[in-house]
């Protein structure tokens, strides 16, 4: 009951925080209304360099803005650092330095005085970029995640010794959890010899993509794992693992495929070659994909409610949004538990020693 | 989008429902025949099916 | 494919890369390895209390065994002394009875001895006495005879009569 009672809550609060959108629907055409959605998804699930929470347009025509500025960090040639204020969320160019930046559908550029952005013949931007170690949305919510992992887990590993070897509080609810991580996916895919070199990985990145995913669905607008950097970094470290722990048998069989002629040997070698790089670039566009897509299905359908404006079809919206949302709790769940059980799968792989088969 | 792209996206979507769909068959029938192995099945299904969703969308991507 | 390279950030990459294997560690340090620890211990314990527990229990079987072992060879032993000491009481009695039986024909024999020898003595005594008497009567016998020859007669079977002797 209480967690259907949480899930209604969080929705509601999805809405309040789409509150611009109604207001702005009022006055505003369909397309434009259209076009303001896609702007606005577009940017919800792309990272930003300011926690933004509430947006809305005001009476003058003044755009409102309830969010916390975030410190950028830039790298050109010197380090750059103010903050994402300076900004005006893309109104206004900051002068660090000798040079002048713009921020420009989420990226920073690098402009004259004036801010002109100039594009080639694909409508592409051609100003230069600088590195950008900026602070943004996705770090804060990340840092905020690891802190809360270390301390929810933290307190688990202390209620231990507290309580006789007994887990307590919050901890009754992960402590199953964990020995399902270790009984049902480390120890059958990696073998009792080799798995507890690859359990703290495994932990962390079930525990860091499950609570990104639930983070994710709270109306603050995170969207972590539905950003390829992040999921890029999660299956680099996959695929580095992988490598380093690959034993004889496993380059082996990539290479030099056992009991196989000849001219098969030669075409498998570069085929499973490749496979060891696809590997992880799909557990990196599986994760992405997932929480990118249902984001963008949630967030469409939550918007519908406000293209329709009538009674069946933005209540038929509303239904559809809270299966989704629902839906989406799943997908979280999910796809934590494939990215965990692939990567101990591929250690599996790789550490697997050689037998008659 | 061009249009090529479009026809390839379906294309793949239809390739990955009927991989999933052939999958999520087999396990409910291999669940059918033995009910007491149905963890077992689950998770060997959820792993062939992130499989073949994983080509999926690689696919889609590098479109 | 262009859209995933236009999107990818390389600061967030940095940051996400430094925190999270930062995290690993912390992590792990403070969390995973506690917790699979005390839950290995914990699992091992139980192990234990559950082999103990069938130790005990074996044990007990044992026990149970050795117990109705012991009982059964006490009862033997108590059913073998119960006999010895019937074998013994039986022996002890006939042992009496047949001393007693010889003690007891000694005695009669003894008795019949001397109840022989008395019987010897006596008839030895009597047959002294007889002469004695028979000497008296022969002397008064004569004394008399020498009176009357008649009377003397009469007397004599008169005599003869009396000493009747078995």
């Amino acid at each position: 009951m209480t967690i259907v009672k949480s899930r209604f809550f969080i929705l509601i609060l999805l809405f309040f925080s789409h509150f611009e959108l109604y207001s702005n629907s009022l006055e505003k055409n369909i397309q434009e209304l259209e076009k303001e959605i896609k702007e606005y998804i577009n940017h919800h699930v792309l990272d930003s360099h300011d926690f933004n929470l509430l947006s809305y347009t005001k009476e003058d025509g003044t755009k409102f803005y309830l969010g916390i500025p975030l410190p950028v960090i830039l790298w050109d040639d010197g380090l750059a650092i103010f903050s994402s204020s300076k900004f005006k969320h893309g109104k206004s160019v900051v002068k660090s330095g000798e040079n002048f930046y713009k921020l420009y559908h989420g990226k920073i550029y690098k402009t004259d005085s004036s801010g002109k952005i100039y594009y080639d013949n694909n409508k592409n931007v051609i100003n230069t970029s600088p590195i950008d170690f900026s602070i943004t949305k996705g770090v804060v919510s990340i840092i905020f995640v690891s802190i809360i992992m270390f301390f929810l887990f933290r307190n688990l590993a202390n209620s231990y010794k507290k309580n006789k070897m007994m887990a307590k509080g919050i901890g009754r609810f992960f402590e199953p959890i964990v020995l399902y991580i270790r009984d049902e996916i480390a120890i059958p895919n990696i073998g009792e010899k080799h798995y507890k070199r690859y359990m703290s990985f495994l932990l962390t990145l079930f525990f860091f993509i499950w609570i990104c995913n639930m983070v994710g669905l709270t109306p603050l607008g995170i969207n972590v794992t539905g950003n390829i950097a992040v999921t890029f970094c999660l299956a680099l470290l996959t695929f580095i693992i992988t490598t380093v722990s690959g034993t004889k048998y496993y380059w082996k069989h990539i290479f030099w495929m056992p009991g196989m002629p000849l001219p098969m040997k030669i075409i498998m070698a570069p085929i499973e070659l490749l496979g060891v790089i696809i590997k992880p670039f799909t557990l990196m566009i599986r994760l992405y994909a997932n929480i990118m897509a249902g984001h963008i299905v949630m967030m469409t359908l939550i918007s519908m409610i406000f293209i329709f404006r009538n009674w069946i079809g933005s209540s038929l919206s509303f239904m559809l949004a809270f299966f989704i949302a629902i839906i989406e709790i799943l997908v979280a769940l999910l796809q934590a538990y494939i990215f965990t059980i692939l990567s101990a799968l591929y250690f599996g792989f790789a550490v697997e020693e050689e037998h008659d088969h | 989008m061009e249009i090529p792209a479009i026809v390839g996206g379906g294309l793949i979507v239809i390739g990955v429902g009927i991989g999933i769909g052939g999958i999520g068959r087999g396990a409910m029938e291999a669940i059918g025949r033995q009910p007491d192995a149905y963890g077992k099945i689950q998770t060997a299904m959820l792993i062939g099916a992130a499989l073949v969703e994983g080509i999926g969308f690689a696919a889609m991507f590098v479109l | 494919m262009e859209k995933l390279i236009t999107e990818f950030s390389f600061g967030l990459f940095f940051w996400h890369s430094l925190i999270f294997i930062g995290l690993i560690f912390l992590l792990k340090k403070f969390a995973w390895k506690p917790i699979l620890d005390a839950v290995e211990e914990r699992d091992n314990s139980i192990k234990k209390a559950i082999s103990s527990a069938e130790n005990a229990r074996k044990e007990m079987e044992t026990l149970k065994e050795d117990n109705s072992r012991i009982l059964k060879e006490a009862r033997i032993e108590r059913d073998k002394l119960l006999k010895d000491a019937k074998k013994t009481k039986d022996e002890l009695i006939d042992n009496a009875k047949e001393e007693a039986k010889l003690e007891a024909q000694k005695i009669i024999n003894q008795a019949n001895i001397s109840i022989k020898n008395e019987k010897k003595l006596a008839i030895k005594e009597l047959k002294n006495q007889v002469s004695l008497i028979s000497m008296q009567i022969a002397e008064k016998v004569i004394k008399k005879e020498l009176d009357n020859t008649n009377k003397q007669e009469e007397f004599l079977n008169k005599l003869i009569d009396e000493t009747n002797i078995k």
